[in-house]
């Protein structure tokens, strides 16, 4: 073996918080050899993206490095200033980061920005770093480079602007790349071309990729070499396929498990011994899945789309949509982004007006009162919505309380404070959410927490249809996996129906009997979901699904040349 | 309040010390605006020519004035008044500024537009010369100063409602208010407008001080309140006079008041910015 690029030795960083000094990084060790593609996975807190801060000298004021030893080409780096690091070796670390946009200078354009990361290094003329940024634009396929050359971070898709961040870092010819989730965020066929794109040009130089994510199915696609690190340490360290096929720490046992894969099913996704308080409840409940209500003949679909139509401003968001569900049926959307799931969802909930089209909700015209007016319905609390975001779907000045309360109050016309505050209880064991977290607000709620709240809120008033727009799509894996278990659970229990919109092909087919596939706003396929997902008759879901990482997807980043222009 | 505020408030007092002094300030300024005219030495508005004019002394600390009163209590008297016009005029103006601003970055649209073009009219004149044109078109009382200043504080709540409501407006939380029953005029009194008067404290903290420097100076320039009325504006403008002859002692003490005064609801200001964001609480 070579000598190491870079080691990292018992390195700890602690940040100092208003409650004290907390360890966020606690005695790591790992190294990196030259041209070796490391992965780093781990979930929110893990301490994975201090780490990397760490090695670039990017800690906040708050944090910084308590002990051990960074050493870049035998050179201790630990403490040495920005400056000394790139006296004696340029810039020999790059970083690209999770939010391409917002990485980006709006108000420069791009060739600007590339510039800028060029002469850094060198000295150059306004013309040769021009020509130099040219070129970078080239090396990361960017269609019409000539033209983007002019262009502002804004008028750039997000997979552009990561291809343009991909092209500064390497602007400075490191030999050690960072990615801090350099995927999060874009769609699955874009990260695919991203993730190509990026090992290609990293194999091509040379160059050592550390690759920070908290996706299995990516680190093992692309990694030679992966470290998992839970709160601060590293629980195991192995080449991907070992890693994953046979986890020997049991946290990496449960964070397989819990990602979805393209064989996994609903029960399997947690092991072991789960710590939420509906854990004993979610194994009792786990039998056979419950034949659907057979539908008597001449009774109506649940809800019924008509040629559904929704344009803002010239654009058109949702274009002639139709189909149905059953009483009792999970129904998936998928597509990337703009295609129009979330205005569809939005469309059912009548949360927004539809241009035009029909919606029928057990045989009554439900398109009929204006969304504005809709609050009044009697239907409105049996179409009920999980939001996205759990942390931006709760009132920062309610309780959890307050948040169930508050549909009980407004649709059930509950008053009395002891109904009320019964049946909050009542949901949240449903949901399992401890009682003593009911008097807390939302920040000082986790994800997992925050997203049980809001699945209690939806059902408080018992909906017959429940919107679940990417309920988990902000979520760690561990934590998707028991709340994917919990929606399960509450729709046998509660016999509701879901229309569960999500990117993620993988849990839309482990949670929804039939899935309609969208692509700019309109229906590309649909159907039985195991056939869509086995059989798929459309090129687009073709695509879609091989876009897919999967955690048992072989090795060969390095092989694999990236092809296709611009994503 | 709980524990968990008044921990917090701890911490944040703690964490800057300023904040305590200013709260502290401001806190002695309203007990003397509650208490000040019955404690007072001497009645602030009863004349003794014999003592005109007398310097700083054991027996006047600030001095007298021009018709022997004693400058010191006609300064503390003299709180209550300039505080509660300040007082009432914030109320007024972030009272109507706010439900205004909610309104337009909820609604958006014709309204945003017709309301922000007012707004940017309002703003566009010298708004101490609106007050002014104001106050004496509606002739010389308290309560016209009230309205005039609170006028032309209206743009600033105006606008920093509507752009605290118009980035919440599309958020989870206020769409999930809508799937729970509400209708739009209620998420945006009992959700949204809750959700900005945290971020609006501070403004109107901030306010505070300008307004009492707004309606002194309306005074100063001989309109709203008139002598004899004790009353810093008109403090100033009176021992304005008497500078040259070298009786600087009749400026200083209301000078001293109205600066002290400003300084502490600024810094008070920023305190409370960091009291109020809940994100800072945990």
């Amino acid at each position: 073996m070579t000598a190491p690029l870079l080691e990292v030795e018992d390195l700890r960083v602690t940040f100092s918080t208003r409650r004290g000094l907390v360890e966020a990084v606690r005695g790591i060790r790992f190294g990196l050899a030259p041209g070796e593609t490391l992965g780093i996975v781990g979930e929110s807190g893990s301490g994975k993206s201090v780490t990397a801060f760490a090695i670039t000298h990017l800690l906040d004021a708050a944090g910084r490095i308590s002990g051990g030893h960074i050493r870049y080409r035998g050179q201790d780096i630990t403490r040495a200033s920005a400056r000394s690091l790139r006296r004696d070796h340029g810039a020999a670390i790059s970083m690209i980061f999770q939010n391409p946009r917002a990485a980006l200078n709006p108000i420069r354009t791009v060739g600007l920005q590339i510039a800028d990361a060029l002469r850094a290094k060198v000295d150059l003329s306004a013309r040769e770093a021009r020509d130099r940024a040219l070129a970078l634009l080239k090396d990361v396929l960017i269609r019409d480079p000539e033209r983007r050359l002019d262009a502002y971070p804004h008028e750039l898709s997000g997979g552009m602007c990561q291809r343009v961040m991909i092209a500064m870092a390497i602007a400075s010819e490191p030999d050690l790349l960072i990615a801090d989730e350099p995927t999060t965020g874009l769609d699955v066929t874009t990260q695919k071309t991203v993730m190509d794109l990026l090992a290609g040009i990293t194999a091509q130089r040379g160059m050592a990729t550390i690759l920070i994510t908290h996706d299995l199915g990516l680190a093992a696609t692309y990694c030679d070499r992966v470290v998992v690190m839970e709160q601060g340490r590293i629980v195991e360290a192995a080449a991907p396929l070992q890693l994953f096929e046979s986890p020997a720490h049991p946290y990496t046992r449960r964070l397989v498990a819990a990602s979805p894969n393209r064989h996994s099913r609903i029960e399997d996704l947690v092991v072991g011994q789960d710590d939420s308080p509906s854990a004993g409840h979610v194994a009792t409940s786990l039998g056979p899945r419950r034949q659907l209500p057979a539908a008597k003949p001449g009774d109506p679909p649940l809800l019924e789309v008509q040629q559904l139509v929704k344009r803002f401003d010239g654009a058109t968001a949702v274009n002639g949509v139709s189909f149905q569900m059953a009483r009792g049926e999970s129904l998936g959307l998928v597509g990337e982004s703009g295609s129009g799931k979330s205005t569809l969802s939005r469309l059912i909930c009548r949360l927004i007006d539809a241009s035009d089209g029909q919606i029928i909700f057990d045989g009554q015209p439900f398109g009929s009162v204006p969304a504005r007016d809709f609050h009044r319905s009697p239907l409105r609390k049996d179409v009920q919505i999980v939001f996205q975001d759990p942390h931006d779907s709760l009132n920062p000045r309610f309780t959890a309380a307050d948040c169930i309360a508050h549909p009980l109050r407004r649709l059930m016309g509950l008053t009395d404070r002891k109904a009320i505050r019964a049946a909050v209880e009542d949901c949240a064991v449903k949901v399992g959410l401890p009682l003593d977290l009911l008097e807390r607000f939302p920040h000082q709620l986790s994800g997992g927490q925050k997203a049980r709240v809001g699945i209690a809120r939806a059902i408080a008033c018992q909906p017959r249809l429940l919107i679940l727009d990417e309920p988990t799509a902000a979520l760690d894996v561990s934590v998707q996996a028991v709340i994917l278990q919990l929606l399960d659970r509450l729709r046998r229990e509660e016999s509701l129906s879901f229309v569960f919109v999500s990117h993620d092909l993988n849990v839309v087919r482990m949670m929804c009997e039939r899935t309609i596939v969208l692509r700019n706003g309109e229906i590309v396929e649909s159907g039985p979901s195991n056939q869509v997902f086995t059989a798929p008759t459309s090129d687009y879901t073709r695509t879609l699904l091989a876009a897919i990482p999967a955690i048992d997807g072989a090795r060969g980043a390095a092989s694999r040349v990236a092809v296709g222009s611009g994503a | 309040m709980s524990t968990a505020t008044l921990n917090h408030i701890g911490w944040v007092l703690r964490g800057n010390l300023l904040t305590g002094v200013a709260a502290a300030g401001v806190g002695l300024l309203c007990l003397l605006a509650i208490i000040g005219p019955s404690i007072v030495p001497y009645d602030p508005v009863v004349s003794d020519v014999s003592q005109a004019l007398r310097p700083p002394s054991a027996a006047h600390w600030a001095g007298t004035d021009q018709l022997g009163r004693d400058v010191f209590s006609r300064t503390v008297v003299a709180a209550r008044l300039d505080l509660m016009i300040a007082a009432s005029a914030v109320a007024l103006s972030f009272g109507v500024g706010a439900v205004i601003g909610s309104f337009c970055g909820y609604v958006g649209g014709w309204l945003d537009r017709a309301v922000g073009r007012f707004v940017d009219v309002l703003m566009a004149f010298p708004l101490f010369v609106l007050a002014m044109a104001m106050v004496a078109a509606l002739g010389n009382r308290v309560e016209n100063i009230v309205i005039a200043t609170a006028f032309i504080n209206l743009p600033f709540y105006i606008r920093f409602a509507r752009a605290e409501v118009n980035v919440r407006r599309n958020l989870g939380w206020v769409e999930a208010a809508r799937a729970c029953g509400d209708s739009h005029l209620k998420v945006v009194l009992s959700f949204l407008l809750p959700n900005v008067l945290p971020a609006m404290a501070v403004q109107v903290s901030l306010n505070l001080g300008w307004a009492v420097l707004n309606a002194a100076g309306l005074s100063f320039i001989g309109l709203g309140v008139q002598a004899p009325t004790p009353e810093w504006g008109i403090m100033v403008a009176e021992g304005a006079r008497f500078i040259s002859t070298g009786n600087w002692w009749l400026v200083v003490c209301p000078g001293i008041a109205l600066m002290v005064t400003v300084l502490f609801f600024n810094l008070l200001g920023d305190g409370l910015r960091d009291i109020l964001d809940p994100r800072m609480r945990t």
